[in-house]
């Protein structure tokens, strides 16, 4: 057995899982240890993978045995086994996270024996997205996961969450829409859907059509990235689901997005066409999505807000178009991914802890639960860039890669990442002093220049009855938070890595000599 | 590259009628202009069939009329066995905000007559029994008026 045939495996894992989750949905015990047994074995390939693509080169899979243009291609590189990865690990941590709350609650709130084999699907989708070496399976691989999470959305079926799901649903439709017009447009100037060979055509055919062609894809990808003249949706939808699938959904889905884009912007227009307006996008997504977060009470909506000013970063360090852009965007969407989905658990646990994530009505949470406590402050320093962390680790890379241009617009863009970042700072540390900090008993009639010009969430439910908070919960969202001092610790390693992602990245011959090892079957 | 002037108008219209209802307020609509533009989409892809490009089964020798592309075709059917589960899906979405909507009209508020009816007053059900008479056009039973719940 060739490490290449553990390749489709990824995908099929998660699957099979999913199925006998289904069958066992009589039976929560066996089916949430299914769905663990599923998830834990995707880490274990995940990691197989990632050791054997360091180790001896990537791998390219051709299902069924067809040849390159004819048939479907698994490709894993650096760049997909990374990120297969890093999915799988917060991925399972969501797992554990939601099993401890199904266990805690006992599964009153969300119909659970759907929500198991749901989850396993997303994970499907999304790892089936990451090792795409076709367009259109890379739009199946969408499909999947955006059909899982439209279930995941709208658990439960209560009024606010079909709402909001309404909005996520009808986007991403017209996401998906635009994305199949463009693979039918691919397909009818260049004749091929596989990834290598469109990155081999597309000079052969004229340069306005390029253009065209690029828009298309950028705007279907920029809709599910939430880059920000597209980003409306998400601070709408997200924060309604329930915590787990809000860390998830926050965590993977945006990044899958990202990920596509830093694909569109490598292998198939590797050229530097359309790098300003890029540039100008991750500007405006950066200072825009961090003025909303500054304005809002709720902590799930002002996490979402920080999520979409966040984009920006990794598509500043994907427009820049060198390999030292790239490889810190990478770093930055690993550390990205840890970070948020840590603190959309963690915000899950103060819920349970406060009652409710309106910062107007939290208050006394230090000394309630100084461990939570903890795990908020740590990777809200990190999101905010202080320095032993990765976050400034990130910010620091990609800094120094939008330097090196040079340019005009890429100061200006480096003034603006370290306003944002201090203003994402600003407003975590907000929540972490009313929420914390403040006492309970201050809470009413409490007065303070922090509380100017703060809105609630719409629809803002009541204070609910104050939970406990169960181990499995704790120890989910603690493992999180040492993921991500790890990647302060191992960042050197980790660096390293990225190094070589960025270096493969921007000579897109090594993607299509990987997939088409002779030089091309049909030429 | 050859393209049926039928199909692109059929496309045209499909797309044109399907954006207008995407942007209506109703599910329904939506649902029903999603339809229209995931067929056009499919349109747009049978159309982009052919010689244009080279397409990867296209040797050079076989005439266009003697061939048929088999990409697009299998693109177009995994489209529309995902446009299927999709609407599905949307239909099941549009029942559930349907009795959601339905089930606050449910909530019936205290009337008044209904409050006298049941502690027995004789008087208001004779003006019920009336008033029914007068705007409806099924036969109201005189004794289970007052019986109903």
């Amino acid at each position: 057995m060739t490490p290449t045939s553990l390749v489709p495996l990824v995908v099929i894992l998660p699957l099979l899982g999913a199925a006998s989750a289904l069958i066992l949905s009589r039976r929560p015990g066996a089916q949430r240890l299914a769905t663990i047994a599923a998830l834990v074995a995707v880490l274990v390939v995940g990691c197989i993978l990632l050791y054997t693509v360091q180790t001896s080169g990537p791998l390219a899979m051709e299902v069924g045995g067809w040849a390159a243009p004819f048939g479907i291609v698994l490709v894993v590189d650096l760049l997909s086994a990374l990120m297969v990865v890093v999915s799988a690990v917060v991925l399972l941590a969501v797992l554990l996270f939601s099993v401890g709350q199904g266990l805690a609650d006992g599964d009153h709130e969300t119909p659970v024996s759907i929500f198991y084999p749901t989850y396993l699907i997303l994970t499907a989708g999304v790892l089936n997205a990451f090792i795409a070496g076709d367009l259109f399976n890379l739009y199946v691989g969408f499909e999947i996961l955006l059909v899982a999470s439209y279930v995941l959305i709208t658990l439960g079926g209560t009024e606010q969450r079909i709402r909001a799901g309404t909005t996520y649903i009808v986007v991403s439709l017209v996401s998906s829409m635009i994305f199949l017009v463009s693979i039918a447009l691919i397909y009818g100037a260049l004749g091929t859907v596989n990834i290598a060979d469109i990155s081999r055509r597309m000079s052969e055919i004229p340069a306005d059509v390029q253009v065209l062609l690029h828009v298309m894809l950028l705007i279907a990808f920029g809709i599910k990235a939430a880059v920000f003249p597209l980003s409306f949706w998400l601070p709408d939808s997200y924060p309604t689901a329930p915590a787990p699938v809000t860390a998830v959904f926050a965590g993977l889905l945006t990044k899958v997005g990202v990920y596509s884009i830093i694909r569109a912007e490598t292998v198939i227009f590797p050229g530097p066409e359309l790098n300003v307006p890029l540039m100008v996008v991750a500007l405006l997504t950066m200072v825009v999505g961090v003025l909303g977060a500054v304005a809002q009470a709720d902590i799930k909506r002002l996490l979402s807000f920080t999520l979409v000013s966040h984009i920006g970063y990794m598509i500043l360090g994907v427009s820049l178009g060198t390999a030292d852009g790239t490889s810190a965007a990478t770093y930055y969407i690993v550390h990205h991914i840890i970070v948020q989905t840590t603190l959309f658990l963690a915000a899950g646990l103060i819920e349970r802890v406060g009652g409710t994530t309106s910062i107007n009505k939290l208050g006394g949470l230090l000394a309630a639960s100084p461990i939570l406590a903890a795990m908020f402050l740590i990777p809200a320093l990190n999101l905010g860039g202080i320095p032993p962390f990765s976050g400034f680790l990130g910010k620091l890379a990609l800094f120094q890669a939008t330097a090196e241009q040079q340019s005009p617009l890429g100061y200006v863009l480096i003034g603006a990442g370290a306003l944002v970042s201090l203003l994402t700072l600003y407003a975590l540390v907000r929540v972490w002093s009313l929420a914390f900090w403040r006492s309970a008993d201050e809470v009413d009639g409490y007065e303070s220049e922090l509380l100017r010009n703060v809105t609630e969430a719409p629809n803002a439910t009541a204070v609910q009855q104050r939970r406990r908070m169960p181990r499995l919960m704790l120890a989910a969202t603690g493992g999180m938070v040492l993921v991500g001092i790890a990647l302060t610790v191992f960042a050197g390693p980790l660096f390293a890595l990225s190094d070589i992602v960025g270096e493969n990245l921007e000579s897109p011959a090594i993607y299509v000599d990987l997939v088409f090892p002779s030089g091309g079957a049909d030429d | 590259m050859t393209a049926s002037l039928t199909l692109i108008v059929v496309m045209a219209v499909l797309y044109a009628c399907g954006v207008y209802l995407m942007l209506e307020r109703s599910m329904t609509r939506v649902l029903v202009g999603f339809l229209l533009v995931g067929n056009a989409t499919n349109l747009l892809i049978i159309m982009m069939a052919g010689q244009p490009g080279v397409s990867p089964f296209y040797d050079g020798t076989t005439t266009a009329d003697e061939m048929s592309d088999p990409l697009p075709q299998a693109l177009v059917l995994t489209a529309i066995v995902i446009t299927f589960a999709v609407s599905a899906f949307l239909l099941a979405l549009i029942y559930r905000s349907w009795r959601l909507s339905q089930e606050g009209e449910d909530d019936l508020e205290d009337d008044v007559d209904d409050i006298a009816l049941r502690a027995g007053d004789k008087g208001v059900v004779a003006e019920l029994v009336d008033s029914t008479q007068v705007e409806s056009e099924f036969a109201v039973p005189d004794e289970d008026a007052g019986s109903r719940p």
